[in-house]
């Protein structure tokens, strides 16, 4: 009866395979060659837990200790005094900062990488298509320092015109309102990480998008569907899921960027309303710029807050997963 | 609701190479046409050439003329997206939207030619699945996703979808060389129920199934492998398989070849 619930476990069962293998190495019938790869591969495995759960062992344990002398709330103080008696630092402002920076790159990198992969895979013909992907793969390979640089001498002279005239029309918003600060600001450090995402973006898009089954482009050809209503259809409902998971890779970068951020912001431990307000900073920027000059216990209160940054990675990661997984018996993948 | 379908001189390339070449024939309205011939000879190409979905594949070009009743099909102006807005196609492999429920499946051609009140799309979705001969099973599922039905259920979902757009001409290309014996005796009943409503053209590689649905036979043969394929012969499909007039009919009909 309720056969699209068996159809979603596609995968057939295979205990009946993986226990006659069993059987066989319990009578020792293995080759050397499967013995020996069987090590390595459960060594690495095992290798890597252990390096993983020291690794958070270590972190938890020095934030642990900064934490406890913390004379501030940890999670809203304004200010970053590790030096001070009490100590009071809290992480508020590199909170906000991180997420509103990694929010307007999001909301800038995306539609546009998305744009750029259907233009390469569906709509340039080839021989304009190969060269605009390579050219895309070539930004990827640009380290962040050289985008910081960029955007620190050439990015931020040039973003006045632009913060005035969002000043002028968008400026009653509160979120555009500019006092005419120099332009180091979030929206500006969101803009540069915007331009670094977009080659992973696009370039994991532009695969999926590739893959997306002929048959049903056809299906939806036949039907007297243009070619942008093929796209919907059928390329973008099959690339979704791929297009989110490219998305959270592009975030996980904009996330933890630091030497860009580093050189373009002017870092305040404040929060202001306007994105275009010099100011604010992020928890990676934050760690760079202190951590040189950090006693000991300084360095355990930026390792907390690495330690926050960590699990509001994995906090958009585990929501990325749900948005994935809530209509997977709609994905194309038991087609 | 259904047209008469005229064909002349038509030519289809793949890049360079000629696909099939110089093929004329009339298919009449309401009736059932099947196109037989060994692998490679451009059946379905020539299939695909009638609602313009050849020149979706690189390099695909169509030479001559297609009229429908009296409009060509590739006169000057003539929007092929509007082509295949009346000239449906049923697929080899059954290929219901993946993402899209049942009923939007039903609905995805109508929806994309305007916007429909909520009531009409649901009359539209029951007619077409009844017509389809899918109501009864699935009535009660419609949300559920069409890639959950078996096979059959599926290329009877793909029949729904192309019908529920009234076209005016229905192409299958070999709807049926994906299916079991039931599924494929299910097809076969609805096409002829179909006829009475559409203009249908169905490849198969299934002689039996020739002889048993279609009311006109068309044979295709190539010379040699790279050549192009050409119609040997179009006749009534009791003649086609009872006193072909061209020997190369019998031939591959009877199993005997060269």
């Amino acid at each position: 009866m309720d056969i699209s619930t068996q159809n979603t476990e596609a995968p057939p069962p295979t205990p009946p395979r993986s226990t006659a293998v069993h059987k066989r190495t319990a009578r020792g019938a293995t080759r050397p060659g499967d013995r020996i790869f069987l090590g390595l591969s459960r060594g690495s495995g095992i290798l890597l837990l252990v390096i993983m759960a020291a690794i958070a062992v270590f972190l938890t344990y020095r934030a642990a200790l900064a934490i406890s002398k913390d004379d501030a709330n940890f999670l809203t103080a304004f200010e970053w005094n590790t030096n001070l008696e009490p100590p009071t630092f809290g992480i508020a402002v590199l909170a906000f900062g991180t997420v509103v920076s990694a929010i307007i790159a999001m909301a800038l990198a995306v539609p546009v990488a998305v744009g750029i992969a259907l233009f390469i895979t569906h709509y340039a013909p080839r021989r304009l298509g190969g060269p605009i992907a390579y050219v895309i793969d070539l930004l990827a390979a640009v380290p962040s320092i050289v985008y910081g640089l960029w955007g620190a001498i050439v990015l931020v002279p040039h973003m006045t015109g632009l913060f005035g005239w969002l000043d002028h029309y968008f400026g009653w918003t509160g979120i555009f309102e500019w006092q005419g600060g120099a332009p180091r600001s979030m929206l500006t450090v969101g803009i540069l990480l915007a331009i670094m995402i977009l080659p992973i973006i696009t370039n994991v898009s532009r695969e999926v998008f590739r893959q997306a089954p002929q048959m049903h482009q056809e299906a939806a050809l036949a039907l007297g569907a243009t070619r942008w209503e093929v796209i919907r259809m059928s390329v973008l409902p099959f690339g979704r899921s791929g297009v989110i998971s490219a998305s959270m890779l592009g975030l996980g970068r904009a996330l933890g960027e630091t030497m860009a951020v580093a050189t373009v912001l002017s870092p305040t431990f404040d929060i202001s309303a306007s994105l275009l307000d010099p100011g604010g900073g992020t928890f990676a920027q934050n760690i760079a710029s202190k951590f040189n000059e950090a006693t000991t216990f300084g360095q355990d209160a930026l390792i907390a807050s690495g330690l926050v940054l960590f699990v509001i990675t994995l906090l958009v990661n585990g929501a990325a997963r749900m948005i994935i997984n809530r209509r997977k018996e709609y994905s194309g993948a038991n087609a | 609701m259904a047209k008469r379908i005229d064909v002349s001189g038509l030519t289809a390339y793949y890049g360079a190479h000629r696909a099939i070449e110089d093929i004329s024939m009339t298919v009449e309205p309401r009736s059932v046409t099947a196109f037989i011939g060994p692998s490679g000879c451009g059946k379905s190409t020539f299939l695909r050439t009638l609602n313009r979905m050849h020149e979706v594949t690189p390099g695909g070009r169509v030479e001559g003329k297609v009229l429908l009743d009296d409009e060509d099909l590739y006169g000057t102006g003539v929007d092929p997206v509007a082509v295949r807005r009346t000239i449906g196609m049923v697929f080899q492999r059954p290929n219901p939207f993946p993402t899209m429920s049942i009923f939007d499946n039903v609905a995805a051609g109508l929806r994309l030619n305007g916007s429909y009140k909520k009531s009409e799309l649901n009359d539209v979705v029951e007619k077409s699945l009844k017509g389809a001969n899918l109501w009864n099973e699935v009535k009660d599922r419609l949300n559920k996703p069409g890639s959950g039905l078996s096979g059959g259920q599926q290329q009877r979902l793909c029949i729904a979808r192309a019908i529920a757009v009234e076209p005016q001409v229905l192409l299958m290309d070999e709807p049926c060389s994906a299916l079991d014996p039931i599924s494929t005796l299910a097809i076969e009943d609805l096409i002829g129920e179909l006829k009475e409503r559409f203009t249908i053209v169905i490849v198969t590689h299934n002689m039996q199934q020739a002889a048993r649905v279609s009311d006109r036979t068309a044979f295709f043969n190539l010379s040699a492998v790279g050549q192009p394929g050409r119609l040997i012969e179009i006749d009534d499909t009791e003649r086609i398989f009872s006193n072909p007039s061209v020997q190369a009919t019998e031939d591959y009909i009877s199993g005997r070849f060269g």
